[in-house]
């Protein structure tokens, strides 16, 4: 769809960025109309990883199709599993031993605190600092060997199942994420000294990229992105699923909504994260981690939806079903995709770097976005 | 003992006893050329290793650490591939400037090495107006850069090299602010008179604040001007335009990677022999045993150690901080470092009248 | 801009970046924060955790018997056809005819390692190897044959 920019004037340069690009996260095409150095329209071109993954799963059965949405959004993929897990539960009627619903929650808060650590170096990255990018990654290691030690697998973990989760934590689990959380809190600390206080990045960022709160509601931004224009929108305090209710933690909202908000509501995130695994690591509940469901899942016939808080946004499963083995249709709504429509309107006149910097504080996984 | 002075004075003398002055000087200068070409190869090599095995410490990982031991001859390994690349030459080029601009700024970088002074009495040429000469011929770089960017044939080269020359051009004249700073104390244009001035201190201390506001303002002109990180957005990868020598590969390519280099090397050198004493042990006034002492390590280990310390510096900005873009840069330079190089300036000339350093 | 601001704005900025570079410093003096590992060279101190998923294997003891009944429901449970079985009639004592496990075929390259067969299995006979450098150079060397020659069922499995 080409709409008109208005006139277009002599010398409007028409160029693109990517598939193949070092800063787009991804095989992300984009058609930038630029006048010198400012930029007059962007245009995204999607598909370049789009795999029918929503066909796919119409021929897999209940069990077998979670495996699947690790590989949407990778960075968080317990999440995106949870999400699914939990449909299938509305849909079965089971309920999740509290075992079991607090070993999901745990995960997801690791999950969420590794997915923003990549994002941190890959943002330094992309501004031009080389630095953090390393030292974000130490720190994803030290999350990436507890989840290898309880899951099995580093970062397409297939854990939760139907019912709960398939294995029960390690031994060592709560010693390592104890030290674990000990150590991240003397990091993060140094994040904030050497990106977040940096003139430089500040100059970069401040100003930048701004985008109202009823524009961040009208594109249907959800997630940080809209939180840093002061739209509440966090699933886990509007909609409460599993044990959230009944945790301690604030929304983190900013109101300036340029790229400077999104990242400061990012780094309060992360706190957040530590503070909810603090409060739940001691307090893990004994007993079965799975409930017992049959071997082969039938769903009656109906239609269900469920949403989490992905570290991105929010994420939705529909799921129709006609009664049988295999869904008839199954739908994810994925943040990217929203947040990705708000490009155009926060890049324009601005210049290519401060491209890079909005692109950045979006926080895109392309393959979230084409499926 | 063996110091550089020593050799070249025993060279000489045994060329003007062999052959007639006018030859006994060309060849001397064929000796210079050769020296100072392999002064390029063994800085290059040992510039870009010491960069990656700096950016490695700082980014909690190791070097390069297989080719040779711990690493050093894997800038050999990196040249050898350079050399086997196709250099390629694009359609509608200009032919002429397109081959030409490597040499233009290598041919630059090895003119400002003139009236540098290495170690006592190793010095190619000491004109009366050292200091001048430096800057000029330091302006000449930009004709590489802007022949480089043209003669690509290509609109991303050339929007790449305007900016680049726009840099470059902006941040000189604060690095000359700096530089008449060091001038006004010393009284000479001539690179020994102002290393010989140092002989009771270097003017970093001497020259107490004046000096110290114009010791950073120069650190960060000729970081600018060499196109360093932070302010490399000439040839910054993840931003559009890959800067003027995107066109180049091969042999060429590998030209403008040295000369970057050794031009850093060159203004570390202009850095440390204004501010740091060049060559001169460091001195504290009288006192006589001390220096004494200082006097025993070589005149060349101090230069090369206080060069390399600077480079050092350079290579910590680069991995520590973001990039600028194109406005904030600009605005850097005219809105901040100007007027603050040019009230400091005025406080030097003021300190250096009344006679107020040490 | 006045010049209280102007001035303070550039003493702010200097602290700034002398923070930052205090940071790097600091990585740059302490050799032991380094963490790379050394890959081929530290592969006899390398451990990985046990529950790591490298491929798929069968458990057999020492009298290379193997816990498989060839019940299919690892095949079953696949996602994407990566297990195939073939089942043969043998012969019982008694003379009745059962079931039991001729080849079990696994194609490593379809492989993704999601665990949903080791779940499935009833008689817990194939597990989770810790080995994940499977790189070859004849792509036929990745379908695998996962029970041994020569063996059989154990006593009592059922």
């Amino acid at each position: 769809m080409i709409e008109e920019i208005g006139t277009t004037e002599l010398g409007d340069l028409v160029i693109n960025v990517g598939p193949q690009h070092p800063s787009t996260h991804g095989v992300l095409h984009l058609v930038i109309t630029l006048n010198g150095e400012t930029i007059r329209k962007v245009e995204p071109h999607l598909g370049y990883i789009h795999r029918s993954i929503e066909k796919m799963c119409e021929s897999l059965s209940y069990r077998q199709f979670i495996y699947v949405t690790s590989r949407m959004d990778y960075l968080s993929s317990h999440i995106n599993n949870h999400a699914c897990a939990m449909c299938v539960e509305k849909g079965l009627q089971v309920e999740v031993p509290p075992r079991g619903r607090v070993i999901r929650v745990l995960m997801d808060e690791l999950t969420r605190l590794a997915s923003h650590q990549l994002w941190w170096g890959a943002m330094a990255m992309d501004v031009g600092a080389l630095t953090p990018f390393f030292h974000a990654f130490r720190e994803r290691e030290a999350i990436n060997d507890i989840m290898e030690e309880t899951c099995g697998a580093r970062l397409t973990m297939n854990y939760m199942v139907p019912g709960g989760v398939m294995a029960d934590i390690h031994p060592d689990f709560q010693k390592r994420v104890k030290e674990f959380i000990r150590f991240f809190r003397t990091k993060i600390d140094e994040y904030d000294e050497l990106v977040t206080g940096n003139i430089i990045f500040k100059n970069r960022m401040e100003g930048v990229g701004c985008l109202s709160a009823e524009d961040a509601v009208s594109f249907g931004c959800t997630g940080p992105t809209a939180r840093g224009s002061g739209v509440s929108c966090d699933v886990r305090k509007l909609y409460p699923y599993e044990v959230y209710g009944n945790l301690a933690f604030e929304e983190v909202k900013e109101t300036a909504g340029d790229c400077y908000a999104r990242y400061l509501v990012r780094m309060q995130e992360m706190r957040q994260s530590l503070s909810i695994i603090e409060q739940l690591i001691d307090n893990i509940p004994e007993g079965d981690f799975q409930a017992k469901t049959k071997a082969v899942l039938k769903l009656p016939k109906g239609e269900w939806y469920t949403r989490v808080e992905t570290a991105r946004g929010e994420f939705g499963v529909y799921i129709i079903s006609e009664g049988g083995m295999t869904p008839y249709r199954i739908k994810f709504r994925s943040p990217g995709f929203s947040n990705l429509s708000a490009l155009d309107h926060m890049a324009r006149g601005h210049k290519i770097g401060d491209l890079v910097a909005i692109m950045g504080t979006l926080d895109l996984v392309i393959p979230d976005i084409d499926r | 003992m063996l110091s550089f002075e020593h050799i070249t004075q025993s060279i000489d003398a045994w060329l003007n006893g062999e052959f007639s002055p006018a030859v006994a000087v060309s060849l001397e200068g064929v000796i210079v050329g050769l020296c100072a070409i392999g002064l390029f190869a063994i800085l290059g090599l040992v510039l870009v290793l010491m960069e990656r095995k700096v950016s490695a410490r700082m980014q909690v990982r190791l070097g390069p650490n297989r080719v040779g031991p711990g690493g050093s001859l894997q800038t050999v390994a990196d040249t050898l591939k350079l050399a086997m690349k196709e250099g390629l030459t694009p359609s509608g080029a200009d032919k002429f400037l397109f081959n030409l601009a490597p040499y233009v700024v290598i041919a630059v970088a090895m003119l400002i090495l003139a009236p540098m002074a290495f170690a006592r009495g190793t010095q190619i040429w000491d004109l009366n107006i050292g200091v001048l000469y430096i800057s000029a011929i330091s302006s000449l770089s930009v004709i590489g850069i802007l022949m480089a960017g043209w003669a690509s044939n290509n609109k991303y080269s050339l929007l790449g090299a305007m900016r680049s020359g726009a840099q470059i051009v902006s941040y000189e004249l604060s690095a000359g602010i700096s530089v008449i700073s060091v001038v006004v104390l010393t009284g000479s244009l001539r690179i020994s008179d102002i290393i010989a001035s140092q002989q009771d201190g270097w003017w970093l201390f001497k020259g107490h604040i004046p000096a110290i506001v114009s010791f950073v303002i120069f650190i960060i002109a000729v970081t600018a001007e060499t196109n360093r990180a932070p302010f490399d957005l000439a040839e910054a990868e993840s931003e559009l335009t890959a800067g003027f020598h995107t066109e180049y590969s091969g042999m060429k390519f590998a030209l403008f990677f040295l000369a970057e280099y050794v031009n850093i090397f060159i203004v570390c050198g202009i850095a440390a022999t204004l501010y740091l004493g060049g060559w001169m042990p460091l001195h504290i006034g009288h006192w006589e045993v001390f220096n004494r002492v200082m006097d025993y390590i070589p005149s060349s280990l101090w230069f090369m150690g206080k060069t390399f310390f600077l480079i050092f510096v350079i290579m910590w900005f680069r991995w520590t901080f973001p990039r600028l873009r194109i406005d904030q840069l600009l605005n850097l330079e005219w809105k901040y470092l100007l007027p603050i190089s040019l009230l400091n300036l005025m406080l030097m000339t003021l300190v250096a009248i009344e006679g107020w350093y040490f | 801009m006045s010049v209280k601001k102007y001035i303070s704005d550039v003493f702010g900025a200097i602290r700034s970046l002398l923070k930052g570079m205090r940071l790097t410093g600091y990585y740059f003096t302490h050799r032991r924060e380094i963490i790379t590992q050394q890959y081929p060279d530290n592969r006899l101190e390398m451990k990985l955790p046990e529950r790591f998923r490298g491929e798929v294997v069968m458990l057999h003891d020492e009298n290379n018997e193997h816990a498989c009944t060839g019940c299919t429901a690892c095949e079953l449970a696949c996602p994407n056809g990566t297990i195939k079985i073939i089942t043969k009639f043998d012969m019982t004592p008694e003379g009745k005819k059962k079931k039991a496990l001729d080849t079990f075929i696994y194609h490593l390259e379809l492989c993704t390692m999601c665990n949903l067969c080791i779940e499935a299995c009833p008689t817990d006979a194939i597990k989770m190897a810790q080995n994940f450098e499977h790189s070859v150079y004849d792509r036929s060397q990745l379908t695998k044959k996962l029970n041994k020659p020569g063996s059989k069922i154990r006593e009592g499995v059922e």
